[in-house]
């Protein structure tokens, strides 16, 4: 606390740093069914077509809110669609958004850290902009990029995309900064090694660890607001099965049959805790040093 | 300490600057042109070109960007494209029930995460702190409307205690105030509860190891006293900088809240301002939710250097 860097926004920065110890005393066993929770949603994203005869997006009037039965194993919704099937397709936007998004974060924010922690002209520029960045909340960003344009899949991941780059870039550059002080770093630069292979060969590896980290936690925030965007109407068209979508249609008639909500909601909670928590497990496997302060 | 405080302020500038410029160039991104928009479509070219003369947007883009800054400074928000109203007015009347959510909120958080926090620390590795440890969890995962649809499943649907949705304002009487308010705030805190009675064990775990907590208890201070006099006071510094990095979280919690419960507050309006492409409107109230976590932020620094004797800057 004493040293408290008088950057506008230093309270921000405690967020992720919280929200990536979630459970610090796990047992071992929720680690364990975490992975297997999360490997059967993949399973059911990837072999959805072979997992169910019906058309996720297919309306059928005259079969509205059945219940559930051998033909619709969990009913139908209010256009006759078939819910079992919209469910197990709406893995596969969340799935897709929350890779995508993860992996494109990790594309922009592992340079854009890497050179604001190595050099001083470009980090003064760059981190000012990346803290009025992290002034907007996310999900108002992404509203309003979303609002640009019409909502498909990608312009939906570059919107959820955007508000997240800070986090990374400034956790690379923290790294950084504290990593090129080390001897071998300025051994390397008295060899006269280019700039350029200093930071891909010396720095670069020594932050890919929090990284891993911080994009599992990365991924299933974009999870989160993919569902977000979705249930509040901004997101992908409604015909698209997605979890969000799911659980915006049941709202009508919601009253008389909560299904139409449960079991969207039910993936998509278990989804992230499930990210989250293999996230956790990741971190100590790769942080010693926090295991060692932990344990 | 008056020069950090200075020096603390400068900073908020160039932040306050960036997302200014980010917000201005989101509207300049914008398809379709908002002269178009404000004419309708019966207008002829003309009329186009008068409102956008009308609205300066024939002038370069640096002149638009400093006229809209100047406009701001004056308190002046810009008006709608589709209810022609100014913003400030829209905003104030949507004012109400998302300030009294959101103060229902921090007050229920308060009341619930500080002392689960309190004990699970107490009570270190005992059932409790685990059941307090795994139901944050759980309330970092499940989404804001999954727990709003539990919660009126519960509380509103079956029980019955409670209204499905709705808001009605303080003069229609305190009972239909709060019986509309509690379930959405409810709904709110979960979140905010997670967080806050993490960040309270943590911070209470440190302070429980210091000697005073050890000189207190050796007086023969009762339990009570040493837990929320002397150990609580001390850990409230970290707890307060979580209040102010949850401000996202509350953000996207009011918006999604208000959809839920069809709460006419300020969540709603962006919503809406979205749907309809009301860009001014969403500048507006994006730049003033910037403005308020800066401000935020601000405030929280500055409370560190005054509770706190040992911060020097």
């Amino acid at each position: 606390m004493s040293q408290t860097p008088y950057s506008p926004l230093s309270g921000a920065r405690t967020l992720p740093r919280l929200l990536s110890g979630i459970s610090r005393k796990r047992p071992r066993g929720a680690t364990l069914v975490a992975a297997i929770v999360l490997l059967l949603i993949v399973a059911m994203a990837i072999f959805a077509p072979w997992l169910t005869q019906h058309d996720p997006s297919e309306i059928a009037p005259a079969q509205r809110l059945q219940g559930m039965s051998a033909e619709h194993w969990l009913g139908t919704d209010a256009y006759g669609r078939d819910l079992f099937a919209r469910v197990i397709y709406g893995a596969q936007v969340s799935l897709t958004v929350g890779v995508g998004v993860a992996l494109a974060t990790l594309l922009v924010g592992l340079p854009l850290g890497l050179l604001a922690g190595y050099f001083r002209s470009i980090d003064a520029v760059l981190m000012r902009f990346m803290d009025g960045l992290m002034a907007i909340p996310g999900i108002l960003a992404a509203i309003a990029i979303v609002s640009l344009t019409s909502a498909n899949l990608w312009t939906l991941m570059i919107a959820i995309m955007i508000p997240e780059i800070p986090q990374v870039v400034r956790l690379i550059r923290s790294q950084v900064l504290s990593i090129r002080e080390e001897a071998y770093v300025e051994a390397a630069q008295l060899m006269g090694t280019p700039t350029l292979t200093i930071i891909w060969r010396h720095l670069m590896p020594n932050t890919l660890a929090p990284l891993i980290v911080q994009c599992t936690y990365i991924c299933a925030a974009a999870i989160l607001t993919e569902a977000t965007l979705s249930f509040l109407g901004v997101g992908l068209s409604s015909e698209t099965p997605t979890w969000g979508n799911i659980m915006a249609d049941g709202r009508t008639f919601f009253q008389l049959k909560p299904s139409l909500i449960f079991w969207a909601g039910l993936l998509l909670s278990l989804c992230i805790l499930s990210i989250n928590l293999l996230g956790d497990a990741a971190r100590d496997a790769l942080d010693p040093k926090m295991q060692r302060r932990e344990g | 300490m008056f020069s950090y405080f200075i020096r603390r302020l400068l900073t908020a500038i160039p932040v306050m600057l960036v997302v200014a410029l980010s917000v201005f160039l989101l509207l300049r991104l914008s398809p379709g042109d908002p002269a178009t928009i404000i004419a309708g479509d019966m207008a002829n070219p003309e009329q186009v070109a008068n409102i956008r003369r009308a609205l300066g947007l024939d002038e370069p883009i640096l002149t638009q960007f400093l006229l809209w800054i100047g406009n701001l400074l004056q308190g002046d928000l810009g008006t709608s494209l589709i209810s022609q109203t100014t913003v400030s007015s829209m905003i104030a009347q949507r004012l109400e029930p998302t300030v009294s959510l959101a103060l229902a909120a921090i007050l229920i958080t308060v009341l619930i995460a500080v002392p689960l926090g309190v004990i699970a620390a107490w009570r270190q590795g005992s059932w409790i702190d685990n059941l307090v440890m795994s139901v944050s969890v759980v309330g970092f995962s499940v989404p804001v409307f999954v727990i709003a649809y539990l919660l009126i499943q519960v509380f509103a649907i079956e029980l019955r205690w409670l209204p499905v949705q709705g808001f009605r304002g303080l003069d229609k009487g305190l009972g239909e105030f709060l019986s509309r308010l509690i379930l959405p705030a409810l709904t709110l805190s979960s979140v905010y509860i997670a967080l806050i009675a993490r960040m309270t064990r943590a911070s209470m775990l440190e302070v429980l190891r210091e000697d005073y907590i050890r000189t207190a208890r050796a007086k023969g201070l009762s339990q009570r006293v040493v837990l929320f006099r002397h150990a609580l006071r001390n850990a409230a510094v970290p707890i307060l900088t979580v209040v102010g990095a949850g401000f996202a979280m509350m953000v996207s919690g009011v918006v999604v809240t208000e959809s839920v419960f069809n709460i006419p507050g300020l969540g709603r309006l962006i919503v809406d301002a979205v749907l309809a492409r009301d860009y001014p409107v969403i500048q507006a109230l994006i730049l003033l939710t910037a403005g308020l976590y800066v401000v935020i932020n601000l405030l929280i620094d500055l409370s560190y250097a005054i509770t706190d004797p040992r911060i020097r800057y």
